[in-house]
């Protein structure tokens, strides 16, 4: 496989007795669309949360574009400049309007300009089609608008992986669409993108990769084929009900 | 025995506007305090976090009147001298502090864990997402309780009196010991209060509903 950009090999994680991930494995290549599918409690959004530092893990090896993961004393900092998450939740800053929002970061973590703050800021703004909406607050937009900020918030800091966090999960299917259009013009830019979602039809659409998470392992990847054409029982099962 | 007259009165204003100065000190040295406390009780290090809670949990026991007490005869005779401005001033601030902090502690903890994480992901330090995250949301939550305080410590300046320090509730004392009319002068006294604190519990009503409205 040609460059991976993110390498997962046999982490270990566990919450005080229950373990989550019991040796995952697997690599994403630079500007590939990968989505990880599976039951809620299989261990996909850990795996993602440790990709960024946000979950300690027990055992095993991350390197996310170089960063060695398992290097305590890794500079998080350093590797969340490159790796941008959109969680469930959007987890928009509430007293800051939209621009607000999506200028704090590369204000103050990238040091930009102001000029250059605002010209990055309206870039990706206009990137998810909300540039009408740059002085509102978030508690005056709809949930996918929100969503849609949340991810323009994570492009303003040029991240080279993104993670999206069951990014759809929380919204309703007409607003699901909206922001699923926008990763998907996302996917065609060449982006690396990890989703852990549930929209097995959009995962088949735009992945390159899909990975079925049972269980805290990895237990069928490939192509977006294997979801038309399931090779274990366990999948055969999951994408039936997920019809 | 005299009646009452302007000279009378004119030492009561004194009084009233030593427990103003009071009132603004306590709440200036109790607010730093405060936010020492607030930002310990916050900290990842737990024994920070235990020190700040033992010191809350001990000043919020014991009566204000106790702690002005140890401050200005206490200490003294331990060999600080100190004058009863100084007293006062640290007497109630130590015990405003206990309570700031404990309110601000709460306020900044009530804001979202979510929020921290969102922060931290955009590549901020854990100071960048306390004062441009976390803090400005807390504000809104604080500024009621923290009003409501500070009327309570604007009444509660009146136990400083009892460290002979000659602020409103005293120089009513000491105006009654010669005009002896107690009624007049007590009401007089109860109204420079009120004059004090109606404006500040109207201020945090406002500020409630403000807020009610913005934090929909």
């Amino acid at each position: 496989m040609s460059d991976v950009i993110v390498g997962l090999k046999d982490v270990w994680k566990s919450f005080g007795e229950v373990s989550v991930l019991r040796g995952v494995t697997f690599d994403v290549a630079k500007g590939q669309v990968v989505s990880i599918i599976g039951k809620s409690g299989s261990g996909k959004s850990t795996a993602l949360r440790c990709i960024n530092g946000l979950e300690a893990f027990q055992s095993g090896e991350i390197a996310v574009d170089g960063f060695n993961l398992a290097d305590e004393t890794l500079d998080l900092r350093a590797l969340r400049k490159k790796v941008g998450i959109v969680f469930q939740s959007y987890n928009l800053f509430p007293h800051l309007t939209v621009l607000g929002n999506i200028e704090l970061a590369p204000k103050l973590a990238k040091r930009l300009s102001p000029t250059e703050t605002r010209e990055l800021a309206l870039k990706v703004l206009g990137e998810v089609g909300l540039l009408d909406k740059r002085d509102h607050y978030p508690e005056q937009l709809s949930g996918g608008q929100q969503q849609r900020v949340a991810i323009a918030r994570s492009l303003a800091m040029e991240p080279t992986v993104m993670l999206f966090d069951e990014v759809t999960s929380a919204l309703d299917p007409e607003l699901k669409e909206e922001v699923l259009r926008v990763i998907e013009r996302l996917a065609g830019s060449g982006m690396t993108m990890i989703l852990v979602t549930h929209e097995m039809n959009f995962a088949r659409r735009v992945s390159g990769k899909v990975i079925f998470m049972h269980q805290g392992v990895v237990h069928e990847q490939g192509t977006s084929e294997i979801l038309s054409n399931p090779g274990t029982p366990e999948l055969v099962q999951f994408v039936g009900s997920n019809l | 025995m005299t009646s009452f007259n302007l000279m009378h009165l004119q030492f009561i204003l004194t009084g009233a506007m030593w427990t103003v100065i009071l009132s603004v000190l306590a709440t200036l040295g109790g607010g730093i305090g405060g936010a020492i406390l607030a930002l310990a009780g916050i900290s990842r290090h737990r024994f920070i976090r235990n020190i700040a809670a033992l010191y809350i949990t001990l000043i919020q026991g014991v009566p204000l009147l106790v702690i002005l007490f140890l401050t200005y005869f206490g200490l003294p005779a331990l060999g600080f001298n100190i004058e009863p401005l100084a007293a006062a001033t640290f007497g109630l601030s130590v015990y405003v502090s206990a309570f700031l902090g404990e309110i601000w502690r709460g306020s900044l903890e009530a804001v979202r864990k979510a929020q921290w994480e969102a922060g931290e992901c955009l590549a901020l330090t854990r100071m960048q997402v306390l004062l441009h995250i976390i803090m400005p949301q807390s504000i809104r939550l604080a500024t009621p309780p923290t009003v409501g305080f500070i009327v309570q410590v604007v009444k509660n300046t009146s136990l400083v009196s009892a460290i002979s320090f000659i602020e409103l509730t005293r120089s009513g004392q000491i105006v009654n010991n010669s005009t002896f009319q107690p009624f007049l002068i007590y009401t007089i006294v109860a109204c420079l209060y009120f004059a004090m604190c109606f404006p500040l519990s109207r201020f945090s009503r406002v500020l409630e509903k403000k807020f009610a409205i913005s934090a929909r």
